[in-house]
């Protein structure tokens, strides 16, 4: 059974890689499993030579390094201060941040409003509307908790400022979660694709998310009336697909050995505190 | 261990009467720096959060493109007669429910399954081999999902591979409407599942073995101590889980279906998120998809609530 679990999972990815080091006629006639058949690289240099991929494949390294930035300052600010004690109001705050769990405004006024603050076509527009993950705060805010108070109170009594504790004491201590955050953060936005195809209209800005995502929906006829661009790509063949693919989740499947017990210990964390 | 720190101040103050006076003088500008870390966050919310919210409103007004994010003037429920007349709205409406309903019934055991056959399992290698596999679909950008989803259902794909060899014909299933919410619920399943057990495994690490021991001096066989120990065991897991997934089984995965629908599957695959994406975005009636939107919100908020309130009634189990 398990066995067939790992089979069932691993199946779509072997395929993939395999596709992508094949040649066009063995997919053409769905021959391809898990083994490349009439192995070559060509399709990878074909990729490699399109310089839309390289500018979107750098999009994507810039977004998610600005977004995981400013996604982690916020966070920290506010999960930093919803854990102490002593802040009055803090069931407020905590409250004003659960409820947004519970129900969302929902993709028109958002788009409305992004539109509106004239945040189109910039990187703010992917970084900004979904900064803060409320879940991600909740694991942070509970490592806070269960620091040794002691610290702190021994920090103030010592003159240093809330901003003194936080950058000298706080933060050091909190690598760990510090470092699972971000991997949280950059996970997402390094997978994100929608807020991109959404507030931009300009191939140059895309992430290689949407661009890959134009490959797919050039080859299935799911075009819709924004993306008129779509239509001239009804013909990308199966292997270019599966390059794209592959290069697009290479980074992911690199530091994925690295950063699975960090995902799966902030998973724990955030659930046992609830 | 903070909360017993803090009770003695509230409860017997007068044990230290010079520390409360010097604590009442303390004005609460004296903490400026730890509310000056609150400022951006709450800006945010309130400016992404809670604007959004407010701007629901232009569901019950008329909105010019490029005008007052609020709506320009008002139509009271004009928008909601709309689309409740609107037959296209209730074909997205039950096929919200079918996809949610389907992949909850189907998903949702999966990880319990997955989760109790890795507890069996005595070798720590294979056992994190299992679980670093089967986690691996759940860091995918739902892109690559949603072209794998298309590479393997296409007329050349491994599917349709299998079926020739077996001498049957090839089948078009991405053009199929009768197959979409198997595809659909098949990869929600493929990508969730090994992710899932991580709740479910701590769960049962935090059963006393004595349970363990009793039932077995009582005679039980793996099965019956699966039954009567395991289970109950993460009952309280599985309950909490399943209320926040019924809470959110009317949001399936707009996402992975804007990417792997087409105008051929629309009858069964069209949802409410794709519906007024389409309405919305791409035509441009905002007022109108608001006023879906909202409908779809109310309808979530309401599910959380009441599964909530029924489990708490009913296993006394919830979450808050």
């Amino acid at each position: 059974m398990l066995l067939l679990a790992v089979a069932v999972t691993l199946y779509p990815f072997l395929n993939v890689v395999a596709q992508s080091l094949s040649s066009e006629k063995y997919i053409d006639f769905g021959q391809v499993t898990v083994w490349p058949l009439g192995f070559n690289v060509d399709t990878y240099k074909l990729v490699a030579s399109d310089p839309l991929f390289w500018i979107n494949y750098r999009n994507t390294v810039v977004y998610t390094v600005v977004s995981t930035a400013v996604s982690m300052l916020l966070s920290t600010m506010f999960a930093y201060a919803i854990s102490r004690k002593d802040l009055k109001g803090r069931g407020f705050f905590i409250g004003m941040a659960l409820v947004t769990m519970l129900y969302s405004g929902g993709l028109i006024p958002t788009y409305v409003l992004v539109n509106g603050l004239g945040l189109t076509n910039t990187i703010w527009a992917i970084a900004l509307p979904n900064a803060i993950s409320v879940f991600n705060v909740l694991v942070m805010k509970s490592f806070f908790e269960n620091l040794p108070k002691e610290l702190e109170e021994a920090a103030a009594i010592d003159g240093l400022s809330t901003y003194g504790t936080l950058w000298r004491i706080v933060l050091p201590l909190s690598k760990p979660v510090l470092a699972t955050m971000v991997l949280f953060y950059a996970v997402a936005s390094w997978n994100s694709w929608f807020p991109a195809f959404l507030y931009m209209d300009n191939s140059n800005l895309y992430p290689v998310t949407v661009y890959l995502r134009n490959l797919i929906a050039g080859a299935t006829g799911a075009q819709d009336a924004g993306a008129s661009a779509d239509a001239n790509l009804t013909q990308i063949t199966a292997n270019i697909k599966a390059v794209t693919m592959v290069l697009t989740v290479l980074p992911i499947l690199f530091i994925y050995p690295f950063i699975q017990r960090y995902f799966v210990s902030g998973v724990m964390l955030g659930s046992v505190k609830g | 261990m903070t909360s017993t720190l803090v009770r003695p101040e509230r409860t017997a103050p007068s044990r230290d009467d010079r520390a409360r006076p010097a604590r009442r003088r303390r004005p609460w500008w004296r903490n400026w720096q730890l509310y000056s870390l609150l400022v951006l966050p709450v800006a945010y919310f309130v400016l992404f959060r809670y604007i959004p919210m407010a701007g629901n409103i232009i569901a019950f007004r008329q909105y010019v493109p490029g005008g007052n994010i609020f709506g320009d003037s008002w139509i009271g429920f004009q928008n909601f007669q709309l689309f409740l007349a609107d037959p296209s709205f209730w074909q997205v409406f039950s096929n919200t429910a079918i996809l949610g309903g389907l992949a909850l019934v189907f998903g949702f055991p999966v990880p319990i399954i997955l989760a109790l056959l890795l507890n069996e399992v005595r070798n720590r290698g294979f056992k994190r081999f299992v679980q670093t596999t089967t986690y691996l679909p759940h860091f995918l950008s739902v892109v690559i999902v949603a072209g794998m989803i298309l590479q393997i259902t296409s007329l050349t794909g491994s599917i349709n591979f299998v079926l020739k060899a077996m001498g049957l014909q090839a089948v078009s299933f991405i053009q199929d409407p009768a197959w979409f919410p198997a595809i659909y619920v098949g990869s929600e399943i493929w990508q969730t599942m090994g992710w899932g057990t991580i709740l479910y495994l701590a769960a049962l690490t935090q059963i006393d073995e004595n349970l363990y021991e009793a039932a077995r001096l009582d005679g039980a066989n793996r099965w019956q101590q699966t039954w009567h120990v395991t289970l109950p065991g993460i009952a309280p897991t599985i309950v909490t889980l399943l209320i926040l997934n019924i809470g959110t089984f009317m949001g399936v995965g707009f996402e992975k279906i804007l990417l792997i629908y087409n105008p051929a599957t629309y009858a069964t695959a069209d949802v409410i998120s794709t519906y007024l994406y389409r309405v919305g975005i791409q035509s441009g009636s905002f007022s109108y998809a608001a006023a879906i939107g909202m409908f779809e919100a109310v309808i979530g908020l309401v599910l959380v609530l009441s599964a909530n309130f029924v489990s708490k009634r009913l296993v006394g189990a919830s979450l808050w």
